[in-house]
């Protein structure tokens, strides 16, 4: 079932511009960025049990380096586009290199507060990054520069991005990341470096935090710094929450279900983050796991009961 | 004429200083016996800020409705905390601080609309009080007496706060259920019901702080945003639980952005933060030693 399910979506998704209008498509691409940002998101505290509580901030640092180095540096298009995975992963290195010491509670402090610190600046620094307007209409080459490109330039890259962050969650390193999450004692004790281990994730999800920051640029054209304010990264972590926050595919969903909220109970009523709070709360007390963690559990236990 | 513009800066940092300190210190308290990241704190003290504003208009602007106010604003904020902490917090007590924070933030969303809902969007502002306009002169500088009145209100409350803590017994009982709540309650005491008082102080000072702050600045939506932040980080570089590193946290928080805007007018913002970083660079569990 799950082997014919991937394949068919992304059939699905390829021919979607077929028949949808231009709104459409944008959302599509928009929800496709957000998801690859719940699960960059979710590859760090999912998988890696670490409290990354400022992650928008990678998602910024991606979308302003794109858009600086296009509008500011006028630099060719495809240095600019590799300039967000590349700054945001410095960025992180240096945060994570910081806060590392530290654990928990005291970790998301840290990193909440020099996220802020990064949010600040480029909200003050008028000249360079415009402030609280932003940048508004970035140039894109001709050929992503219409919807369609757009969506499909989003699609292929956020496609490969899954499949790369699919691969080192299987992978010994993310068994070992798991392992450190789930005790941390023990892994040190069998020779495991965690600090090691820990910084490699952070810079990761840092890296594909940047993708989706670039992604951002590419189909709206605009970076605004609402996009690395602390709000926005506790949202990120609602669609990680969601979705379920130790599956691989649940953020992802959770990203699909707050942004198509978001934008049609937001064109009925003003009062859409009351609905929002109202189905988190009943979410948080009811279903733990998460929506999708729900359903993936409820599948398992029908596949033990036939069997 | 620059030693006006310091005096002047220097009482805005104190002002805020003061409203942070009560705020941060709600928190401090929350976070230290409950261990609950509580992103609605800075929801209940726009809630406070917005009920002071009803209890003004209501009483219409005599000199008696502001004092009225003060009481009454937090005294409702407090028992919609003891609301929230009787029907959902008690039952989680266990999860995970990652669940506790995002139903906070779940709540402050709530909050924030339920406030847009009853007091609409636009900007609402109070007059201080008779007996507060005016301001007194110190060498030539002048003082506004609201700032005054700020100004001796934080030390008294953060005298009273040491001393219930400290002195009295339900002060040790929380700081003991804060060590280990198992012990405490194994020696016959009903620890639910000390966090239910933990948290309901906790409400009382946030909503003291919004309708502090209600006469000097626009009163509107989003004013939780930008304090919460502030409140948590003041929270964990003052070390938790300790009053007196909470009332260190602010003052570094008021005082690096008031006279960071006279240095560098673009950035002051940045200091406090900047601030921030410095401190937990050094000392990571926070300035003074955590009480609890």
């Amino acid at each position: 079932m799950k082997k014919i399910f991937l394949p068919f979506l992304f059939a699905l998704l390829l021919v979607l511009p077929f028949f949808l209008p231009r709104f459409y498509i944008y959302l599509a691409s928009i929800i496709l960025l957000t998801g690859l940002l719940a699960t960059s998101l979710n590859f760090v505290i999912g998988y890696g049990g670490i409290y990354q509580f400022h992650h928008a901030v990678f998602y910024g640092l991606g979308a302003y380096a794109t858009a600086l180095m296009i509008t500011k540096a006028n630099m060719p298009y495809i240095l600019s586009f590799l300039s967000a995975p590349f700054v945001s992963a410095i960025v992180s290195l240096i945060i994570g290199m910081i806060c590392i010491r530290l654990t928990k509670l005291y970790f998301g402090m840290l990193q909440i507060s020099l996220g802020s610190l990064i949010w600040a600046i480029i909200y003050r620094w008028y000249t360079f990054t415009g402030g609280d307007d932003g940048i508004h209409g970035v140039s894109m080459p001709e050929m992503i520069s219409n919807t369609k490109g757009a969506y499909y330039f989003t699609l292929i890259i956020v496609a490969i991005s899954m499949f790369i962050i699919w691969r080192i969650v299987n992978s010994p390193f993310g068994k070992t990341l798991q392992a450190i999450r789930d005790n941390p004692m023990r892994s040190l004790s069998i020779g495991i470096d965690i600090n090691m281990h820990k910084l490699i994730a952070i810079v990761i999800a840092g890296t594909f935090a940047g993708i989706a920051g670039m992604l951002f640029v590419v189909v709206d054209n605009s970076v605004f710094p609402d996009m690395m304010f602390w709000t926005y990264s506790l949202e990120i972590l609602i669609m990680c929450l969601l979705g379920g926050l130790y599956t691989f595919w649940g953020p992802f969903a959770g990203a699909t279900s707050i942004v198509l909220f978001r934008t049609f109970v937001g064109a009925y009523t003003k009062y859409w983050s009351l609905m929002l709070g109202i189905i988190l709360t009943l979410v948080i007390i009811f279903l733990p796991e998460g929506v999708f963690g729900f359903i993936e559990k409820l599948w398992k236990n029908r596949d033990k009961n036939n069997a | 004429m620059f030693s006006t513009e310091l005096f002047s800066q220097l009482i805005v940092g104190l002002s805020r200083t003061t409203i942070l300190f009560i705020v941060a210190s709600g928190m401090s308290l929350i976070l230290g016996v409950l261990r609950i990241p509580n992103v609605a704190h800075g929801s209940l003290y726009m809630l406070g800020a917005f009920i002071s504003y009803t209890v003004v208009n209501f009483f219409g602007e005599g000199a008696y409705s502001f004092w009225l106010a003060l009481i009454i604003a937090p005294i409702i904020v407090a028992f919609f905390g003891f609301l929230l902490e009787r029907g959902f917090f008690s039952y989680l007590y266990d999860r995970e601080h990652l669940m506790l924070l995002l139903l906070t933030f779940a709540f402050a969303l709530i909050i924030g609309d339920l406030v847009k809902l009853i007091w609409g969007v636009e900007y609402k502002s109070l007059t201080t009080p008779e007996i507060l306009q005016g301001s007194a002169e110190i060498y030539g500088l002048p003082l506004p007496y609201y700032n005054l009145f700020l100004l001796t209100v934080g030390p008294i409350i953060a005298i009273f706060l040491w001393l219930f803590i400290n002195k009295t017994k339900f002060g040790k009982i929380a700081r003991a259920s804060a060590v280990d709540r198992e012990m405490v309650s194994a020696v016959g005491i009903n620890v639910s019901l000390v966090f239910a008082g933990t948290f309901v102080i906790g409400c009382f000072l946030a909503g003291l702080g919004g309708a502090l702050i209600a006469p000097i600045v626009n009163i509107s939506l989003g004013m939780d945003h930008s304090l919460i932040m502030e409140v948590f980080l003041i929270v964990i570089i003052g070390g938790l639980g300790n009053i007196w590193g909470t009332l260190l946290g602010s003052l570094i928080f008021g005082l690096t952005q008031s006279l960071g805007i006279l240095i560098w007018p673009q950035f002051g913002i940045i200091f406090p933060y900047l601030a921030v970083v410095v401190v937990l660079i050094f000392r990571p569990k926070g300035l003074l030693e955590s009480t609890w």
